[in-house]
């Protein structure tokens, strides 16, 4: 089929790295994301303000000056704190930047689909909880945020999904994921577009992958639900 | 944070700032023209006709925008065919490379946004367009095609702001457009947070102004008396 050049192995350690640098990125992303929607969804008209700003300035700006600005733009800062720390030589890695970088892009993406979400739960259910006398954070925790889920999860499943191809960003800081390997593999064997259609190749497979998982995940999310006919 | 050095880079980021935008004008109009065809061929119910824009949609919105625009400025190079070829002045000039690229990335999703507008035209109105006695043809030029503009329209605007933070990894490929440019500005003065930030804002700015542009449109073409019916 495709001759690799002895480069195979090289390019399934660069996948393995561009999933561990999605799914990092993923768990900060939903982390932000929470807290935008929560700050986004609240009565307070400070927090209001900061989620707004969050995912409108994040969302403005391009996914590579991110992360350009959180690989070259933090050397000074995590110098001063390495210095403070002891540890004068201290600096993001790539992995670092990047997941950092992402993650922050999908937070601020996903604090929408929260919030749609959010706002999609009945606001009954949470007046039953208050009604029941249970606190905010346990109506947040046992009634409102499972119900979230279920709506929220198809718009995640499309922010992943963009995560991902996203990743292939990170090569440009240096960090061996997928194209970076495969750039590697082009300077020696001097066969760009085999390598390349390969890298291309790997990336369609794991969207593949990440929607077959996300059918699964959404038939368990909604279980007990009739789907809706319009 | 230095204000004079981002005083200084100002005029070379501005002339970034313009070749960014002749990317995102280039290949956003380009899209929208090859994007009509696919997207009328992909709402097809004949399978033949759907699967070709099926097959192409899919593998371009599989793979990341980075993949697609290497395999074609340093993928194409690989075949002696093309470099003899009569195109080759084209594809080895970066700028053209960027707009093919981009141009065939953004038809493959306008394409998508183009289908869910057709499909969400109603069935009603299209009928009542056959049963004044208006051909298949007539129906789509003049009932079809005008409500879907308005109703894909938003989804459009989406789109082009995607491909105006897309339009960053042209810096990849050694165009000096605005990231390009900031990078380049960076190597010289070593200040990657003054630069990055004023880049950033630029493209806070670009965003902003295309997002007033298309809510004008939207006005002119009244979009929202349209979507409730009058």
């Amino acid at each position: 089929m495709i001759d690799l050049h002895g480069f195979g192995p090289a390019l399934a350690a660069g996948t393995l790295m561009t999933i561990k640098l999605a799914l990092c990125a993923l768990v900060l992303g939903l982390v932000l994301g929470l807290a935008g929607a929560l700050a986004k969804t609240s009565s307070s008209w400070i927090l209001v303000y900061i989620g707004g700003l969050y995912s409108t300035v994040v969302r403005g700006i391009p996914e590579l000056l991110w992360v350009l600005l959180m690989y070259f733009g933090t050397v000074n800062a995590m110098r001063a704190l390495g210095t403070w720390l002891g540890r004068p030589d201290l600096e993001l890695s790539p992995f670092a930047a990047g997941v950092l970088a992402l993650g922050l892009c999908f937070g601020a993406y996903a604090t929408e689909v929260f919030r749609g979400a959010l706002l999609a739960v009945p606001p009954g259910h949470r007046e039953a909880g208050l009604a029941l006398g249970l606190s905010t954070v346990r109506i947040y925790w046992r009634i409102i945020l499972p119900q979230m889920w279920r709506m929220a999860l198809p718009g995640l499943g499309n922010l992943f999904m963009i995560l991902m191809k996203d990743t292939a960003l990170v090569s440009v800081i240096g960090l061996e994921e997928i194209m970076r390997r495969s750039q590697i593999a082009v300077t020696a064997s001097k066969q760009p577009f085999t390598f390349f259609l390969v890298a291309a190749l790997i990336y369609l497979s794991l969207t593949i992958v990440a929607m077959i998982g996300l059918h699964f995940l959404e038939r368990q999310a909604s279980r007990g639900f009739v789907r809706a006919t319009v | 944070m230095q204000w004079d050095v981002i005083l200084q880079a100002l005029p070379k980021l501005l002339q970034g700032v313009v070749l960014t935008l002749e990317l995102v004008a280039l290949s956003c109009i380009a899209g929208l023209i090859f994007a009509i065809p696919m997207g009328i061929a992909r709402a097809s119910t004949r399978w033949y006709v759907r699967s070709l824009p099926y097959g192409y949609i899919f593998l371009f919105r599989g793979t990341p925008l980075l993949v697609q625009l290497f395999l074609v400025y340093y993928g194409l190079a690989q075949f002696e065919a093309v470099r003899q070829g009569p195109l080759w002045p084209y594809l080895r000039d970066p700028f053209w490379c960027a707009v093919i690229t981009m141009t065939m990335h953004t038809t493959a999703y306008i394409a998508e946004i183009v289908r869910g507008a057709l499909q969400a035209v109603p069935a009603g109105e299209i009928e009542a367009a056959r049963a004044l006695g208006m051909s298949k043809t007539q129906t789509l030029l003049f009932i079809t095609l005008p409500r879907a503009i308005r109703i894909g329209l938003p989804a459009y605007s989406n789109e082009v702001i995607l491909m105006l933070k897309g339009s960053a990894l042209a810096s990849t490929v050694t165009l000096l457009e605005l990231t390009g440019m900031a990078r380049t500005i960076i190597a010289r003065t070593y200040l990657p947070v003054e630069i990055f930030f004023a880049a950033g804002v630029l493209y806070l700015l670009i965003a902003y102004v295309l997002v007033l542009g298309f809510k004008l449109l939207e006005k002119v073409l009244r979009v929202d008396t349209g979507q409730l019916g009058r």
